[in-house]
């Protein structure tokens, strides 16, 4: 097997994009992320495209061929799939891409994601999401994703004190990250009384605590190691790429509170690295709610199990603080084209390690963790990054 | 070879409504509604309730309550004026829920107020023949009354299963007639949401005329008279006719009393005489024998004379109580049963 | 969700109706048709379950989806059956009376509609176990 660089990246602004389509949004990304990495399309071998929901979204299956054509590849034959893990899309295209190169299989590789979540009403929009829950056994009952997330968050609460304030403070601090990048949809701070005072979604979740519908795409070129110097000075290497399954309803899960493939997912990425949690210098983690992040500094082995809301808090985890999260802003700043996060979480670390973050640089980070989970985590995926091999 | 009541079982919603929130939304006079209607509050179905989940849980609490196989119930029927679907079988869901399929028969009955008690006449026929073993017959409703019409005072929410069938029968019904004609006093036409009535036609050649007849034609067929029984129940659309048509005929008030439900429960349509029989059948004492005469408008009169026998007394706690149903009412503003009720279209 | 579809698991969801592993006594609701614990060693029988358990989580959703829109706010919940599995199901009670802990039994209520003219879903939800007058 070999070792895996990550030679460009390229992200468009996430928002509601309403003059931009799917397919452009994809070619957008994918375009810079090949100009980042300095090569020819006629370099790449296949194409990897995480996407959650074009079918409800945008009418539109077949992404894997739509995109190869629209990103002027389709003379040239590559080997395009679509890839789809509900939320955790984008993280799977980006783990089927690095096992492409990995095995030998092919040497370049596009690894994106897009979502165009806008084109529909927020009813359908929400509906569609729902899908990545149980139908039969959730939807059906009346479940909805903040619904599902807010059972966790009160179960937390009841079993380890966590408060409404700490789940804020989760929103109030990625929003002043993404206050620092010009492509996150929120780039407004927030207070912890404005996320109290917002709109009650599912009790104790505030719309202020949940992830926004947002359109975007982000892309990655990926390529064996040992030629990624050929390309840019500054490849990052893929240290570790781990997923997980857990069951697809949040019922059956042995621990409510617990994301166990997360947890599956982490411990197979930090052995498959060598590392271990205090290691990592910085991680963009799934925020999908506020409640999500605190279970993810948990799940990772950032904090013990019910610490994650005081962690956050005491500003361990704010640029600057102990084990920084989600500088990005998150998927609750940022914005969360579903398909698309999981990518544009590795582009965070990219930009990061490179030194190229801009205001929310995290000064001499070296290793990075990206948590990418589908549904209420029945698929969890983690990868590590560093700027050495 | 007697056949009667097996078991029974009855459900209420929670929520009601009282007059005087109703009368304050329409301007009316809700002291003088009370003095006519003798109906202080309602009952509301809750927004997940209709026709099809009160049966049901009627027929679950009658069959809980006799200990019944469900596999034994040969025929379902449920009597309702509001049945869900104008086509599709009430009853089909019922028997689906209460794990009676598939080998049984099942239909929907509808006629205004009395469909629930045709349903035991039928279930009477077939069970008394034979031809099945047990029969679930229903009344259930989410009765309709337009906003503002008088309706609304008294159009309420329950439903009541009795199961028939010859063995262990806990009431005997000794003997039943019927009186039917074509009286257009109250009707809903295909598709409307609310019923038309005929205002005071619905009295005098409805209700009266019909109820004294069945009730008149049964005890000349049994040679009985309201001395020989303990209790009588009439279709109660609200307070005032089940009373006036007791004493009409001889009854006491006495022997009303404890089936008149409707001051506390409004008018439950296709269960409203079966659930006074339900209340009654809660207090009686073997031995006890009990009068009944259900209605209909369009039009037409159930009468039924029942025996108690001594097996109630293993029925007695076996379900809610009609009493217990009616206690712990949660109190609803007109906004809020506009919702329960569908009034508020999105 | 489809008619067909609906149709299909109508009476475990009508009336609890889940499996259970012959193997290793596991109980499971909803249905599996493979035991994961027991996997190729399963035998799995329908198991019809009683319907009581008590409430292990919740929240009350006041943003919902379509088909849910008209019975905001509604309280979601996690049930632990006495059995032993978990469901998902929603409680009908005041926003004041849910709590973690509540004992809660089943009833039979409607879970939505396709539309005005569409296919009407019936199916279980539950209520504090303790109502009308403690039956």
């Amino acid at each position: 097997m070999r070792d895996v660089a990550i030679i460009g990246v390229g992200c468009t602004e996430f928002g509601e994009l309403w003059e931009k389509s799917f397919r452009e949004l994809f070619v957008e990304a994918g375009v810079s992320a090949i100009q980042d990495a300095n090569i020819q399309g006629g370099k790449i071998d296949a194409l990897f495209v995480g996407n959650m929901s074009g079918g409800r979204f945008i009418e539109q299956e077949h992404l894997g061929a739509l995109i190869a054509d629209y990103s002027g590849l389709a003379s040239l034959h590559i080997a395009s799939t679509r890839v789809e893990a509900a939320c955790a899309s984008g993280g799977l295209a980006l783990r089927q891409g690095i096992i492409a190169v990995a095995s030998g299989y092919h040497d370049i590789v596009i690894a994106g994601g897009a979502e165009k979540m806008t084109d529909v009403d927020v009813e359908t929009t929400t509906h569609a999401l729902t899908a990545a829950a149980d139908r039969e056994w959730e939807g059906v009952m009346g479940a909805t994703f903040p619904g599902l997330y807010a059972m966790i968050a009160r179960l937390h609460m009841h079993r380890y004190g966590t408060t409404q304030e700490q789940l804020a403070s989760v929103a109030v601090k990625n929003h002043h990250n993404g206050s620092m990048n010009p492509k996150a949809q929120f780039q407004n701070e927030i207070s912890i009384d404005a996320v109290l005072n917002s709109i009650m979604v599912a009790d104790p979740l505030h719309v202020f605590d949940c992830s926004p519908i947002t359109d975007g795409a982000a892309a990655v070129v990926l390529a064996p190691a040992d030629v990624a110097k050929k390309y840019t000075d500054t490849p990052i290497y893929v240290k570790a790429s781990a997923q997980a399954s857990g069951t697809l309803s949040l019922h059956d899960r042995p621990d409510i509170t617990t994301l166990d493939a997360t947890v599956a997912a982490g411990n197979r990425a930090y052995r498959m690295a060598g590392l271990s949690p205090k290691d990592i210098d910085f991680a963009e983690v799934h925020d999908c709610f506020t409640i999500a992040e605190i279970c993810a500094l948990e799940d990772l082995g950032f904090v013990k199990k019910g610490e994650g809301g005081k962690a956050t808090e005491s500003g361990m985890t704010a640029i600057g603080g102990e084990i920084p999260i989600n500088p990005s802003g998150g998927l609750k700043a940022c914005g969360h084209p579903v398909g698309a996060t999981g990518v544009k979480q590795a582009v965070e670390i990219v930009l990061q390690l490179r030194g190229e973050a801009g205001k929310r640089e995290i000064a001499g980070a070296e290793i990075g963790l990206t948590h990418n989970v589908g549904g209420s985590g029945g698929t969890a995926v983690v990868h590590i990054f560093g700027r050495e091999r | 070879m007697s056949v009667g009541i097996v078991s029974y079982g009855a459900y209420i919603p929670r929520f009601r409504i009282k007059v005087e929130e109703i009368a304050k939304v329409w301007g009316d006079n809700a002291n003088s509604i009370i003095d006519g209607l003798m109906v202080y509050e309602k009952s509301v179905p809750d927004i997940d309730e209709d026709t099809i989940t009160i049966a049901v849980e009627a027929a679950r609490s009658a069959i809980k309550r006799g200990r019944v196989n469900p596999e034994r119930i040969e025929a379902v029927f449920t009597g309702s004026e509001s049945h869900p679907y104008a086509v599709k079988p009430t009853s089909t869901v019922v028997a689906e829920a209460i794990g009676a399929t598939p080998n049984l028969t099942a239909a929907d009955f509808e006629f205004a107020c009395k469909a629930g008690t045709a349903a035991i006449q039928a279930c009477v026929g077939l069970a008394g023949s034979g031809m099945i073993d047990l029969g679930l017959a229903i009344g259930s409703d989410v009765s309709q009354g337009a906003p503002g019409d008088a309706l609304e005072y008294t159009a309420a929410a329950g439903g009541v299963a009795y199961i028939i069938g010859k063995k262990e029968i806990a009431a005997e019904i000794e003997s039943t007639y019927s009186f039917t004609t074509d009286t257009p006093d109250f009707w809903r036409r295909e598709g409307m949401p609310y019923p038309e009535h005929g205002g005071r036609f619905t009295g005098e050649p409805g209700y009266f005329k019909h109820v004294t007849s069945a009730a008149t034609g049964l005890m000349e067929k049994l040679g009985t008279k309201p001395s020989d029984y303990k209790y009588a129940i009439f279709h109660q659309p609200n307070g005032k006719f089940p009373s006036r048509v007791a004493k009409m005929l001889g009854f006491s008030s006495e022997h009303i009393k404890p089936g008149l439900v409707v001051s506390r429960l409004g008018n439950t349509y296709s269960g409203s005489c079966m659930m006074g029989l339900a209340a009654t059948l809660d207090i009686a004492k073997p031995g006890d024998r009990i009068f009944v005469t259900a209605f209909g408008s369009g039009a037409g009169a159930d009468a039924f004379s029942i025996n108690v026998t001594d097996r109630i007394e293993e029925l007695r706690n076996g379900a809610p109580s009609v009493e217990e149903l009616l206690a712990d009412p949660i109190y609803i503003n007109y906004s809020t049963y506009a919702r329960h009720k569908n009034k508020i279209k999105l | 969700m489809s008619v067909p579809r609906f149709w299909r698991r109508l009476k475990n969801v009508y009336n609890l109706i889940g499996t259970q592993c012959e193997n290793c006594g596991m109980y499971y609701y909803p249905p599996r048709s493979l035991c994961p614990k027991c996997r190729r060693s399963s035998l799995i029988i329908p198991f019809k379950f009683k319907g009581e358990g008590e409430v292990l989580t919740y929240t009350i959703v006041h943003s919902a989806t379509k088909d849910f829109e008209k019975h905001v706010p509604y309280i979601l919940a996690i049930i632990k059956l006495n059995e032993g599995p978990n469901l998902t199901s929603q409680v009908i009670c005041s926003p004041e009376e849910i709590h973690i802990g509540m004992k809660v039994k089943s009833v039979f209520r409607k879970l939505g509609e396709e539309s005005e003219k569409g296919m009407i879903y019936y199916g279980t939800k539950f209520v504090p176990l303790l109502n009308h007058s403690g039956k």
